[in-house]
């Protein structure tokens, strides 16, 4: 069990800036997720982390040591990869042992951990098998056996559910959460999956581009994006992007998105929004739960306007509507009962208390 | 509503199943055609060895069907296994290329491990000019060897021409760069994934190679091996070269020079020494053709 901190790491291949400097403080027995496009650095950092990435600047701790130059078998981690990298010509009890039996641990002993960990996981029935009698989930579970046996300061997973299909993630990502529960071993965990990092992460870390560009719990995130990316990077369906201005009108802010389309701000966001700029162009962030059918009494900061829908998408619980407003495709979700069509109109309103506004040139968030 | 009319007369045509399979049959006939051809082509020499070695000497010299045998006996088998020379060339030949696979395995494994895995300053050139070595055909090769044996040999007064050890410094010329070749194609076919989880384990790269790669690797191993006995057990030029005395020749060199005597060949114990020799690799070659087979075409589908 250990903390593990990241000071102005860098990493450079030949001329291309991999990851540019970032600073990261992971906590004791927390559940880190650095989640990110493929190419963000993610997968990088993780590896610097396990030392199988030399650093070309900055400091890595673990447990309050630099471990820079320290080689990967004395950092004490435990690394789950993507493709399991179990070794194949070993039963599933010496592929756990392995790390062990290196380091000559008693018999006793490692068997006694395998027992455990084998019990943890539910592969106590597959001890003597070879890998290729496994199945993908098995296969994991094995790669995750082999971590937890070894009780390491930390763990590091490597997209380890990006080769299961999608039914198979998902259990596999509560196994993988219960696990964290049970032993509290300090993880950092990397996946381009948004899902993956908000339900599994106590903290969730965003990278773009070698930078990390938010750091936060998933809520946090969701809730409050300090970044055009991660606004649009969190969630799913994506935040919509409308453009717009805002303008003063009757002594009230107004946001502007088209001549016939303007919305009062609530109180508390025009009080928020009173010092930006009136004739920077805009961007209007709303999520998609945010613009719903409208209803007959509306609750303050909720304003309605008219749309006709493009397509519609009925998911069961709710319909996404899709629809066009000032060159944006817009998306929303409306009750599957509020008469949603392709083609027709609908009686849209959006729920102003939960905006975001967004300056379009730098991407901030206002 | 409209309605779409269905022309229920519509397959006029006589409909043909199976087409699939008609094709394959004609392409396995014509396989087998071929297969039979090519087989023939390559079994008819080493069947008129067993023929002509079950021969008298008398019967070979008469004007008989030379692809039948009517007196069948086997002197020339009792000869040359009771032929203390002849035993002499097959233990020259056994121990020569038991000690070359061991040097070369022993060579070309690690070197494989570190020109595959162990990226350092030059070692993908390195590895091409592992493969280039092989290229130099042996009959360049033997002449200015063998000046450097024999320099080697005024310098120092150690005497290698004319021992049979020679060939343990020669025939891994031949061997290791391929062995090394064909390992580094089987090694990077390893997820690195594999090593680097080792690595984490607490493995040295040592522990890495014996315990993960080298089992891992068996199939290429073992073809490897197949291929530095063969070619140590079949080389002929350098040993011809390099050994002279009788209790020092290996067998192919043995038998030409032993029982061809001026211009007398005496074909039958030729074709039996022949025969016996080619039995080896024979034998091995049956009981390890899937690992040969594995190891030479690994890399070139994954799994």
């Amino acid at each position: 069990m250990a903390d593990v901190t990241l000071r102005k790491v860098v990493k450079k291949y030949d001329d291309v800036e991999a990851v540019r400097g970032i600073d990261l403080d992971i906590a004791d027995h927390e559940f880190v997720v650095l989640v990110g496009p493929s190419g963000c650095g993610k997968s990088t950092t993780l590896r610097m982390i396990a030392g199988l990435e030399d650093i070309t600047g900055g400091d890595i701790m673990i447990g309050g040591d630099v471990v820079n130059d320290v080689p990967p078998k004395d950092r004490d981690i435990a690394m789950v990869f993507q493709n399991y990298a179990l070794y194949p010509h070993m039963t599933v009890a010496e592929n756990m042992s392995f790390g062990l039996r290196l380091k000559r641990y008693p018999k006793a002993e490692i068997k006694s951990r395998i027992d455990e960990a084998a019990r943890m996981l539910d592969i106590v029935e597959l001890v003597d098998r070879k890998p290729k009698q496994l199945s993908g989930g098995q296969r994991q579970r094995v790669a995750m056996g082999r971590a937890i046996v070894r009780n390491p300061k930390v763990f590091l997973f490597d997209e380890p559910l990006s080769n299961l299909d999608a039914k198979l993630r998902v259990q596999m990502r509560i196994e993988i959460k219960k696990v964290h529960q049970k032993v509290r071993t300090t993880t950092v965990y990397v996946t381009h999956d948004q899902v993956e990092a908000m339900t599994l992460a106590d903290r969730v870390v965003v990278m773009n581009h070698g930078r990390i560009e938010q750091i936060g719990t998933p809520n946090e995130l969701y809730h409050k994006p300090a970044t055009k990316f991660v606004a649009s990077f969190i969630g799913s369906p994506a935040m919509n992007f409308i453009p717009c201005r805002l303008e003063e009108s009757g002594g009230k802010l107004h946001v502007r998105i088209t001549d016939r389309i303007a919305f009062p701000l609530p109180p508390a966001r025009a009080a928020r929004y009173q010092g930006a700029s009136r004739t920077d162009r805009l961007l209007l962030g709303l999520r998609p739960e945010h613009i719903t059918e409208a209803k007959a009494h509306p609750e303050p900061g909720v304003e309605s306007f008219d749309a006709v829908l493009d397509v519609t998408e009925p998911m069961g619980m709710e319909t996404l509507i899709y629809f066009a407003l000032e060159g944006a495709q817009i998306c929303g979700r409306v009750n599957p009962n509020a008469g949603a069509q392709d083609g027709a109109p609908l009686r849209l309103a959006v729920d102003l208390n939960n905006m975001h506004l967004l300056n379009e040139g730098t991407g901030a968030v206002i | 509503m409209s309605t779409v009319a269905i022309d229920k007369a519509a397959p006029t045509r006589t409909v043909k199943y199976g087409s699939m399979s008609r094709d394959r049959t004609w392409a396995l006939r014509w396989s087998y055609f071929f297969l039979t051809l090519f087989a023939i082509f390559s079994l008819l020499p080493p069947i008129y060895m067993l023929i002509t070695s079950l021969k008298s000497s008398a019967e070979i010299s008469a004007a008989t069907n030379p692809w039948w045998v009517f007196h069948p006996t086997l002197d020339n088998y009792i000869g040359l296994l009771t032929s203390n020379q002849f035993l002499r060339f097959f233990w020259n030949s056994a121990l020569v290329s038991i000690f070359v696979v061991t040097i070369t395995m022993l060579i070309s494994v690690p070197a494989a491990f570190a020109l595959a895995r162990m990226r350092f300053w030059g070692s993908a050139t390195l590895a091409t000019g592992v493969f280039l070595t092989y290229l130099i055909p042996d009959s360049l090769l033997f002449i200015p060897l063998f000046k450097v044996f024999a320099l080697f040999g005024d310098w120092t007064g150690i005497q290698l021409i004319n021992r049979w050890y020679v060939l343990l410094l020669i025939y891994p010329t031949l061997t290791v760069p391929f062995c090394t070749w064909i390992m580094i194609g089987y090694f990077a076919s390893i997820p690195k994934e594999l090593d680097e989880a080792a690595i984490i384990d607490g493995a040295s790269w040592f522990q890495t190679l014996t315990r993960i790669f080298i089992p891992v690797a068996l199939p290429g191993l073992i073809a490897a091996t197949i291929f530095a006995f063969t070619v140590s057990w079949a080389q002929f030029l350098y040993p011809l070269v390099f050994t002279t005395s009788t209790d020092q020749l290996v067998l192919p060199v043995g038998i030409i020079t032993t029982l061809i005597k001026g211009d007398v060949f005496n074909w039958g114990q030729i074709m039996t020494g022949a025969l016996l020799g080619a039995a080896p690799p024979l034998i091995i070659y049956a009981f390890l053709m899937d690992y040969y087979i594995a190891g030479l075409t690994a890399g070139a589908t994954k799994g």
